[in-house]
């Protein structure tokens, strides 16, 4: 089957020190990857080099065997197409909930309003924040806003969701909710690649996990394979730090 | 006769003229204000532009090249007085045009409130966020969507006592454009004090409107200001679905503090 992201020798540096160091992946349609590894190994990165808000030191990043470091797509419709969620929401602060999960519809897909606001409003009840639409991001508790988000981008009905540790900026009591939703969404075939450090919903819920560390994917494999038996030393050195 | 004496009297003489100014005065302040603010805002938008080592060679080129242009426009604007801009851009420029004084005054002052409010608003954009500039830029908006859906109503927000307060501040310093003969404030203020050679009583007239605008377009900024800022905790009503929405809300807003 086809990729819908690839990654080729991926490089990017800041200010001369390397961070990512050559990074090689293909994604394939209804995927739902988890990328663990310890802080600063550089998973951020990696989700901001794929949809280009770093900018890509070398190698390429393909979206349906398409180049988008080249310009072969126009890089707000590849973003269209695969949307981020964030740790920290970033949600439109100007806007309403519901305006949040419009307001992207319409200037970015040309949607009709009337069009947008069905759209929103169903997956608004899917993350159960119909109830929410006029309320504002600060009126709303962490948990609530990340699902907002979601929603947002789910309102753009992309290929692609690329999370960055959306619970980690959680209380946790509030995990369980977000969690809940992305465990319903890659239930229904979404593409997604979720950077975590949710270690039970990288072993039961994704169909590969990724490890990244110091810049380069160290091990990567099935799930349940890879949490009972990792194969690298520094997979193993993770996993018992991370597990006890 | 003694000051005060000479206060009512040049005040009866000249009200009409006082009046004529005072309305001149605050056209050119107001029309000035806005009209720089605009040019501010999209000196801005300009200026933040980002360009990474894709962006083609000439479009760089050109971006480089206007923001070399911009970056002297601010400088020399702010590094210059008004009245010297006035007199140089008047005489060499609108008065070959025939241009109207007061266009031409007009244009003088928004162009002179542009150059610092290209700053202000700068200043503005910068204080928001970077996540704002990031859910935007990463749902697919291009830089004139994220600025104007999302960084300028929170920056402009932001600034809006600046805003009021360049406002203020062309009230009074419209007052040099009298060197290129507006009938403003300053203008009817010489004209009325020179008949009698009285110039004092004259300009304590000017001083007393002068201050009685700034007064109360200070105050009226101020009252804006508390309504902007209260509109953050306004109450939810209309929820289509929930009709304890505002409850849930309040017991969220609880929760996460
Ligand atoms: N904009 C940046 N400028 C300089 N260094 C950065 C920048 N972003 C990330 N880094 C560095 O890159 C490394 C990897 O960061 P990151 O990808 O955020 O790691 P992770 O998400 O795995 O915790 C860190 O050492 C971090 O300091
Ligand atoms: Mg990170």
């Amino acid at each position: 089957m086809e990729n819908v992201i690839t990654l080729k020798n991926l490089k990017k540096s800041f200010s001369g020190r390397e961070i990512l160091k050559g990074i090689d992946l293909e994604i394939k349609k209804n995927e739902v990857i988890s990328v663990i590894g310890s802080s600063g190994s550089g998973k951020s990165t990696m989700l901001r080099c794929i949809n280009l808000l770093e900018e890509v030191t070398s190698g390429d990043v393909l979206f349906h065997d398409k180049s988008v470091i080249n310009g072969d797509i126009d890089i707000n419709e590849y973003r269209s197409r695969i949307v981020m969620v964030f740790q920290q929401f970033n949600l439109f602060n100007n806007m309403t909930v519901l305006d949040n999960c419009v307001r992207p519809q319409t200037v970015v897909l040309g949607r009709s309003k009337e069009e947008a606001k069905e759209n929103a409003m169903k997956y608004l009840r899917k993350v159960g924040m119909a109830e929410y639409i006029n309320a504002r991001p600060a009126q709303l508790s962490g948990g609530m806003k990340q699902r907002v988000a979601i929603a947002r981008a789910l309102s753009m009905n992309p290929e692609v969701i690329l999370f960055d540790e959306p619970t980690s900026a959680l209380d946790p009591e509030m995990v369980g909710e977000v969690l809940d939703v992305m465990r319903e969404l890659a239930g229904e075939g979404l593409t997604m690649i979720v950077v975590t450090h949710e270690m039970a919903f990288a072993r039961d819920v994704s169909d590969r996990v990724i490890f990244i560390d110091e810049g380069v994917i160290c091990e990567q494999g099935d799930p349940k394979e890879f949490f009972a038996n990792p194969k690298t030393d520094r997979a193993k050195a993770f996993l018992s730090r991370f597990l006890n | 006769m003694n000051l005060f004496e000479w206060i009512v009297k040049l005040w009866e003489e000249n009200w009409e003229l006082f009046l004529n100014g005072t309305k001149n005065t605050l056209i050119m302040a107001l029309v000035g204000t806005i009209m720089g603010f605009l040019i501010g805002l999209i000196i801005a938008i300009i200026r933040t532009i980002p360009t990474s080592k894709n962006t083609n060679i000439i479009a760089k080129v050109l971006l480089k090249a206007i923001n070399f242009i911009l970056n002297a426009y601010i400088e020399i604007i702010r590094g210059t007085p008004m009245m010297v801009q006035a007199v140089i851009i008047y005489y060499s420029l609108f008065v070959p045009m025939q241009l109207d004084p007061m266009i031409s005054a007009i244009i003088i002052i928004s162009f002179n409130t542009g150059a610092y409010m290209a700053e202000i608003v700068r200043g503005g954009i910068i204080s928001i966020d970077k996540g704002q500039f990031e859910g935007a830029r990463a749902i697919g908006m291009d830089h004139v969507q994220t600025m104007f859906h999302v960084v300028l109503p929170q920056a402009i927000r932001n600034i809006m006592p600046s805003i009021g307060n360049e406002f203020v501040v062309n009230i009074k310093d419209s007052s040099v454009l009298n060197i290129i003969a507006i009938t403003e404030l300053m203008f009817v203020a010489k004209q009325a004090g020179g008949t009698y050679a009285k110039p004092v009583p004259a300009y304590i007239i000017t001083a007393v409107i002068y201050f009685i605008l700034t007064f109360t377009v200070t105050r009226i900024l101020r009252l804006v200001e508390k309504k902007l800022a209260g509109s953050d905790s306004y109450t939810i009503c209309g929820s289509q679905s929930d009709p304890n929405a505002e409850i849930h809300v309040k017991k969220a807003k609880e929760e996460f503090r």
